[in-house]
Parts: structure tokens; C-alpha cells; sequence
């Protein structure tokens, strides 16, 4: 008899613990307001990322075009994927010395970990992390960027 | 037992589980021996997502090689981060200031958790549940945002710098976690009711690939498989790093040795953590996020050894110094890679369904064994 | 009043005046296969874009929200993928098996259309054998199945036939058993009579206890008979992939597809027909006014609405439960379900020979 008892037992057990899991997917059935998706191309507008997510690298201008990286390739030796290139020039100051300036900032975004090294190694606080992260191209020569603007100089005061 | 490997019966059915497959979570590749629906063996193969990130540490700084570890065991990339920061630390003498320490294990746990959960919606979705991986994404999503918030990304952070955290907490970080927390909190039960009660579940794990604790002893396992078969291998409580020492929580272990064991051992785990957390989140100790460091890091001629509780068990990160900038030698000890050595073992007389199961259990990461 | 069976008769009539009486059942035919052949694409397509919707909403999604007004296109967007998509044939699979397999699985979902009472006198063949009718060739599904398994040349898709012929072979005992039940209270095996001795209340509620647990093993049965999750072993995607059509493509694989859905909805139907009265309205005793206004809903709309309610029912059990073992499958069939059955079919029995029922 006691058979029969744990029989039912097991039954009984079985068919209720399946009934609660039934009871909380219908819970979730029936109220949609648990809803955690987001209707992503449509909400790009109201998209709020925290400003410290790493997108790509950008490098800052200020109104009159000028930057602040001074060419000093502290990112490029910092960042361990090669992601970054820099190009140097030599400028004329009015003293008629040499100086070593930037001319090309070459970033190499499909390389890019956004492991943040680069930005912590600048000195002169020149580059930053953008938060875009829609970075999809039919062309990846497209990924390769120059970042310092056409025209930009040395924003002054900074060494 | 080497002259089993290879040798298969008239009659037997082989069959290549993977590269592609979407029980093996990646790219790993079973070659399993059947008879009928019986294992008789299993033979994983590996070097599919074989990237040398050890002989490529060597020709990175001791500061940029921390980023590629994100790159292995990518669901507990932060603990990862954190062991290598350990060993270099510990090559370089420095002390690490409070604050950073509590900010580290914060997140370490945080990370655990988030591990976890992912596991748990895809131990789920292996037995054959769909809806529960998409609940377990729920709570991991807010992990997600808190990470994403303060580290600046949300699964390989490379928030971890010798000497401390890159950046300091940010200012919302204490009262998302608590918020997350209290959310937490109460879907836990859900879990249990979707999963853990679920008889059909529990059918399923219960006396699968049970794994003795010698045996787990003598497979190299660690984490919750170890833990699960009785063997205590809780690096947080055997050689307390980063002030675990102080911290109350206790280490879940089973006796089963089972799936199931190994189900209610990572069950246990996120209470704990969620218990680190509590205690730590009201206490963050004022003062420096990070210790000063040179500008270029040289560790000592020597060798450094450290050691860390991934989400999957005992991560060891061993450097060998020359004296310059970049390491001379760098080996990584994974989790994933003993614990995967016993899949044959535990698999061994069972069904299809079970060699799933078993693998879910395992909770591999495919990345951390190849490297 | 108009109603299905109105519109079919004057059909029928304006035939018969116009054509020889020959000539009239042969359009008639075509008419109802044609009936069919839509009435199939258009379940297909309801009932997956159902289970989707459905599946969504117990994962916290929205599901397909983008195709059309509200998504409901969505499905049709997939049918014209699937269509225009390549069906590969793998080299070295029987190819003649191979090709014919999904037709074989569509034919025999198709035939069991043909004693389903879709409301008040609207039934494309009321055969007197029709429960035996019924459970005879729902079997032969299993033979489509093992051949596509067989045919195409993978060992996934060989185990996965494999399990689907051990699964349904079994399961068809407790499904049969379970249909007995109301047999032996109906007193016929013709679906009509059946239906006819439900109309002062359901077999569900007049049966009581024997007739509840009939019910629930019935829906137990017939959820792995078509191969639903918990148990769908034949397909296993963790597991086989995707079990007895990996191999199948484009619209091959759509036709398993669909029949899959078109089983769901006849076994639903054949239950609803069975446990629930059919197209009956719900008729409580002798509440007078209640059931007067329950005769104004249509017949068809009762039998939707009951059918429609244990396809949610069956697919509410596949995004809650894990899959069973293979063993384990079989075990619950051999070990509980078939003791219950067979204890449930000697007390309804009994019952029906005290005349203990309403």
C-alpha cells in the first residue's frame, strides 16, 4: 500500500511543481509591462549611453580648429593592438627653430579594443573615447580615420 | 587507457559534436563514440579558437597585456583582469590603496554574478527550456549597465590597471547596485520555481555525470565542479587575495558530485556574492582608486605566480621576469581546460541528452581553454 | 441564419441545378481539396506567427513587431523566403525517399482533416469509424518522419528519427486509451454522435474524474506525439540540431513545418471535439436563459475558440519545460501513463455501466 502512497506522492509532486513554473510564464504572458526589450533603430533619439562608454577614439578641437595632441606617440606605444599611427612634421616656429609637430593622427578603428590605454597615456589630455558605437561600413578603408581636422594646429600653451 | 583513443567497433556510431553546434557554446568539437543512444566516449578537440594570447603577452607591457586576458574567459573578463593586475603587483612590491581593493572585489563579484546568470539561462536552455535564458538576461542586462556605467564597457571592461582601477566609482554606482539588488532579489525565487523545482529538471541532473572527489581531485577540477564533488577549492577562502579574508561568506560545496550538485553549488555561489556585495556596498573606503606607479613598469628578474576564483574556478597567471619592460614568459592556468579533461570521464555511459547537460554543467567558455 | 453549413448547402444546390449531379460532386471535391490545401497555408501561417507572438511574451520580448501592421505579415515574409530558398538535397541521401518524405508527413495531416466537425453540420466526411479512422492515420506520420531521418544520409538526423518512432509508437497507446474513455461514454465512435451526446454538457464535466484524467493524459500524448517540447526528442536542437530534417531545406523543410503546426491543430481539434463538445455551445443544466444566449454565438467561433485554447495550452508547455531524456520519455509513458490509462479506462468502465455519470 505504502507503494501505491508514494506513487501518487511522486504524481501529485511532479504535476505541481510543472504547474508553478506554467504559473509563472503565464504570469509573463499576461503582463507585458515586464517587457525589457527596446524597439532599438526607433529609439536611437532617447538612447542614453554613460559618458564614460567607449565607442572609438576622437580627438578634440575647440572652435578655432586647434587640438592639443603635440605628436609625442605616447598612445601609440601605449596601445597594444597598433591601433594607433602618428604622423609627425617638423614646423617652423617664429624663432626659426625646428619643432616636431603632429600631422597625421592615423587610427586604425577595426584594430581598436577601446582598452582605453591610449587615452590614459596622453599627456596633453588631446584624445578622448566618443560614445558611438554604430561603426558598421560596407568599405573597411573606411575604418582607418585621420583624426586631427584638416588645417588644425597646436592649441597654444600646450607642450 | 591512451590505446582506447582511436580504436572504435563494428557497429559503433561516430559522431562530430561541433565545431558548429548549438550545445557547445563555441567552437569546440566533440568527436563522441555511440552505441545506440549510449556514450561510450568522447574525445573533445580543440584549437579552434586558438589565438596565442600567451606568446602574445610577451611582446606587450605589463601594462597592456592585462586587456587581452578580457579576451579569454570573456563572462568573468574583470576577475581575469584582476589576477593578472595581482601578479604584476606582486612583481612590483606595491601596495594597492583600500578603496581600490573593495572596488575590485565589488566588481569581481559582480561579475560573478553576472557569469552566473548567463550560465544559468544556458544550463537551462541545453536541457531544453528556452524561456529561462531570456529571464536570466534580465538581471544580468542591469549588471550589464552598472558595468557599463562605471568600467566604460560592459563585458571586456579592462578596468584594471597595476596599482588599483582605471577610473574611480561612478557617482551612481552605489545606488544601481543596491537598486539591482533589491531586484535581484526578489526574482530569485523565480529561478527555483522555472528551473530548480521543475521535476522534468531535476530528473534531468540529478545522478548525471557524477564525478567522485578523487576523481576531481586527480582531473585538476576546480570551482564549483570541484566543489560540487567535496573538495573545497574556493581560492577566496584557501588563499585570500584583495581582502576576501575579511569579508563573510561561506563556500558552497555539495557532496553530490552530480549535474545537479553542480547546479546547486552555482545556485549557492550567487547568494554568496550577492552577501559580499551587502557588506561591502555601504563601506567603500574613502581615499586613492589607484597607487602611484612609474610610467614604464619593469618587473624584477624573477618568477610571479597568482591566483584568482574565476566564475569557473582557479585562475593562475604565471609570469617569468627578465627584468625588462615585457614579460619573458607568460602562462595562463584556465578553469575550463581541467574541467573540460573530465567530460569524458563524467560522460561515459550515458545519453546524447546527458553529454548536453553534463557540458551545461561544466559551464565551459571555449575561449579560456583554447586561449 | 447564416451559417457555414447554410452557405456549403446552397453551394451544394446551385451545383446540383447547374451541373449533372456527376459533374457537381466532382467540383465539389476540388472545392474541398482546394478548402483544404488554403485552409492549410493559412494555419500554417497563423499558428506560427501564434507561437511566436505567444513564446515572446513569456520571454519578456515583443516578438515580430516590424512586418506589416503589428508584425502580422511577418510569417508571410518567411513563407516567401522559404519558398523562393534552394532546397538542397544532400549527396548520398536516398533521393526519391528523401523528396517524398515531407509529402508523405503533409498527406497524412491532411487526411485527418477530413471527420473534423469545423462547426454545426459542416464536415467534409462523417465516416462511422471515425475515432478508429482518426488514430489509424495519425500513425502514419511516424513512417514520414523515419524516412526522412533514414534518407538523408546524417547520423543527427537518424537518431532523431530513431527517437521520433520509439516516441510516437508509444505514446499512441495512452492517446488511444485516453480517446477511449469517451468512447465508452459516448457509446460511438462516430465524431458526430460523440459530439451530439455532449449537447447538455461536455464530456469534461459530465464525465468527471475519469473523463479530467483522460483529458490530461490525452494532452500528455498527443504534445509528444507531435513532437512538441517537453518532448520534442525528434528534433532536440541542444541536442541533434535540429534532429529528422537538418538536412531539409527551402521548402521541404517548410512543409514539416507546416504539418507540424497542422498536427498541433488537429489533435487540438480532435480533443477539443472530444473532451470540450466540439462546435457545442456551453450548456449549463438547466439554466434556461444562459445557455439560450450561448446558442448565439456561432458554432464555428466555439470550435476555434476550444481548439485555439489547447494549442495555447500546448504551447504554453513548450516555453516553460525542459526537454525529458530519451529513457526517461519512455519511462513516463510505459511506467505512469499507461497504468493511469488503463486503471482510467476500467473505472470509466465501471462508471458508464452504474450509469454514474451526468
Amino acid at each position: 500500500m505504502s507503494f501505491l502512497i508514494d506513487y501518487i506522492r511522486t504524481v501529485y509532486k511532479s504535476v505541481r511543481s510543472l504547474l508553478i513554473g506554467m504559473r509563472k510564464t503565464g504570469y509573463y504572458f499576461t503582463h507585458h509591462k515586464e517587457i525589457i526589450t527596446q524597439n532599438y533603430p526607433e529609439n536611437r533619439d532617447t538612447l542614453n549611453l554613460p559618458e564614460r562608454f567607449r565607442g572609438e577614439v576622437v580627438m578634440t578641437h575647440n572652435e578655432a580648429n586647434e587640438h592639443r595632441c603635440t605628436g609625442c606617440t605616447a598612445c601609440e606605444l601605449a596601445c597594444p593592438n597598433g591601433t594607433i599611427k602618428i604622423v609627425t612634421k617638423f614646423d617652423i616656429t617664429p624663432e626659426g627653430k625646428k619643432k616636431k609637430a603632429l600631422d597625421t593622427f592615423v587610427y586604425h578603428l577595426e584594430l581598436c579594443t577601446m582598452c582605453n590605454l591610449c587615452i590614459e597615456a596622453c599627456p596633453t589630455s588631446a584624445i578622448k573615447m566618443d560614445q558611438a558605437f554604430e561603426h558598421s561600413v560596407y568599405d573597411r578603408r573606411l575604418l582607418t580615420k585621420k583624426l586631427n581636422k584638416p588645417d588644425s594646429k597646436l592649441m597654444e600653451g600646450v607642450e | 587507457m591512451l590505446e582506447e583513443i582511436g580504436t572504435t567497433e563494428q557497429g559503433d556510431l561516430v559522431i562530430n559534436i561541433g565545431p558548429q553546434h548549438p550545445s557547445t557554446h563555441g567552437v569546440l568539437h566533440l568527436v563522441i563514440t555511440l552505441n545506440g543512444e549510449t556514450i561510450k566516449k568522447v574525445e573533445p578537440h580543440l584549437g579552434y579558437i586558438h589565438r596565442s594570447i600567451e606568446k602574445m603577452c610577451e611582446s606587450l607591457t605589463y601594462r597592456q597585456f592585462i586587456y587581452s586576458t578580457s579576451r579569454m574567459d570573456y563572462l568573468s573578463a574583470h576577475i581575469n583582469n584582476h589576477g593578472c593586475a595581482l601578479a604584476v603587483e606582486q612583481g612590483l612590491g606595491i601596495e594597492i590603496p583600500p578603496r581600490a581593493r573593495a572596488i575590485r572585489v565589488l566588481l569581481s563579484e559582480l561579475t560573478r554574478l553576472a557569469s552566473h546568470q548567463l550560465w544559468w539561462g544556458a544550463m537551462a536552455m541545453d536541457v531544453g527550456a528556452i524561456t529561462p535564458f531570456f529571464h536570466a538576461f534580465r538581471e544580468r542586462e542591469m549588471i550589464n549597465d552598472i558595468m557599463e556605467e562605471t568600467c566604460g564597457a560592459r563585458l571586456t571592461m579592462n578596468y584594471m590597471v597595476p596599482g588599483g582601477v582605471m577610473f574611480d566609482l561612478h557617482p551612481n554606482f552605489v545606488t544601481r547596485t543596491k537598486d539591482f539588488l533589491r531586484f535581484f532579489r526578489s526574482k530569485f525565487n523565480e529561478y527555483d520555481e522555472l528551473v530548480t523545482n521543475n521535476i522534468i529538471f531535476q530528473e534531468r541532473m540529478k545522478g548525471v555525470g557524477v564525478l567522485s572527489s578523487a576523481d576531481a581531485i586527480s582531473y585538476g577540477c576546480t570551482g564549483p565542479v570541484a566543489r560540487a564533488s567535496g573538495v573545497s577549492s574556493d581560492i577566496r577562502k584557501i588563499a585570500p587575495y584583495e581582502g576576501y579574508d575579511q569579508l563573510q561568506f561561506a563556500e558552497a560545496i555539495q557532496s553530490g558530485g552530480d549535474c545537479f550538485a553542480r547546479y546547486l553549488v552555482r545556485m549557492q555561489e550567487m547568494r554568496e556574492s550577492l552577501a559580499i556585495i551587502d557588506q561591502l556596498i555601504d563601506t567603500i573606503p574613502d581615499g586613492e582608486f589607484q597607487a602611484k606607479t612609474k610610467a614604464v613598469l619593469k618587473l624584477p628578474k624573477g618568477e610571479y605566480y597568482s591566483r584568482v576564483e574565476t566564475a569557473r574556478g582557479e585562475f593562475g597567471v604565471y609570469i617569468i621576469s627578465e627584468g625588462a619592460t615585457t614579460p619573458y614568459r607568460m602562462k595562463f592556468r584556465s578553469p575550463g581546460f581541467s574541467n573540460l579533461s573530465a567530460l569524458d570521464h563524467m560522460s561515459r555511459g550515458s545519453k546524447i541528452g546527458d553529454l548536453v547537460a553534463i557540458m551545461g554543467s561544466l559551464d565551459l567558455v571555449i575561449p579560456d581553454i583554447d586561449r | 441564419m447564416l451559417s457555414i453549413a447554410g452557405i456549403a448547402n446552397s453551394i451544394h444546390q446551385w451545383l446540383n441545378e447547374t451541373f449533372s449531379s456527376g459533374w457537381a460532386t466532382l467540383l465539389e471535391f476540388v472545392l474541398v481539396g482546394i478548402l483544404v490545401i488554403s485552409f492549410f497555408a493559412f494555419l500554417g501561417l497563423v499558428l506560427v506567427f501564434m507561437e511566436r507572438k505567444v513564446s515572446a511574451y513569456m520571454q519578456l520580448r515583443v516578438g515580430p513587431n516590424r512586418v506589416g501592421y503589428k508584425g502580422l505579415a511577418q510569417t508571410l515574409a518567411d513563407t516567401i523566403k522559404l519558398v523562393v530558398k534552394e532546397g538542397l538535397t544532400p549527396d548520398g541521401a536516398d533521393k526519391f525517399l528523401f523528396n517524398f518524405a515531407p509529402f508523405l508527413v503533409l498527406i497524412a495531416s491532411m487526411l485527418l482533416m477530413a471527420p473534423i466537425a469545423f462547426a454545426k453540420d459542416f464536415q467534409i466526411w462523417d465516416i462511422n469509424i471515425g475515432v478508429l479512422y482518426i488514430t489509424a492515420i495519425s500513425s502514419i506520420s511516424v513512417i514520414g518522419v523515419l524516412m526522412a531521418g533514414w534518407s538523408s544520409n546524417n547520423k543527427y538526423s537518424l537518431l532523431g528519427a530513431m527517437r521520433s518512432g520509439a516516441q510516437i509508437v508509444s505514446y499512441e497507446l495512452s492517446a488511444g486509451l485516453a480517446i477511449m474513455t469517451i468512447v465508452i461514454l459516448a457509446g460511438s465512435i462516430r465524431l458526430s454522435d460523440i459530439i451530439a451526446s455532449q449537447e447538455n454538457g461536455w464530456w469534461i464535466f459530465k464525465g468527471h474524474i475519469p473523463a479530467i484524467i483522460a483529458f490530461v493524459i490525452y494532452i500528455i500524448a498527443v504534445t509528444a506525439e507531435t513532437n512538441r517540447a517537453p518532448f520534442d526528442l525528434a528534433e532536440a536542437e541542444s541536442e541533434l540540431t535540429a534532429g529528422f530534417h537538418t538536412e531539409y531545406s527551402g521548402m521541404k523543410f517548410a512543409l514539416f513545418f507546416l504539418s507540424e503546426y497542422v498536427n498541433i491543430f488537429i489533435v487540438c481539434a480532435i480533443g477539443a471535439t472530444l473532451f470540450l463538445g466540439g462546435w457545442m455551445p456551453l450548456h449549463i443544466g438547466h439554466w434556461e436563459g444562459f445557455n439560450h444566449i450561448m446558442d448565439f454565438i456561432p458554432s464555428s467561433l466555439w470550435f476555434m475558440g476550444k481548439t485555439f485554447f489547447l494549442i495555447f495550452l500546448i504551447m504554453w508547455f513548450r516555453w516553460t519545460f525542459p526537454r525529458l531524456r530519451i529513457d526517461q520519455l519512455l519511462n513516463l509513458e510505459w511506467k505512469y501513463l499507461l497504468p493511469i490509462s488503463l486503471f482510467n479506462l476500467l473505472l470509466v468502465t465501471f462508471i458508464a455501466l452504474m450509469g454514474w455519470y451526468f
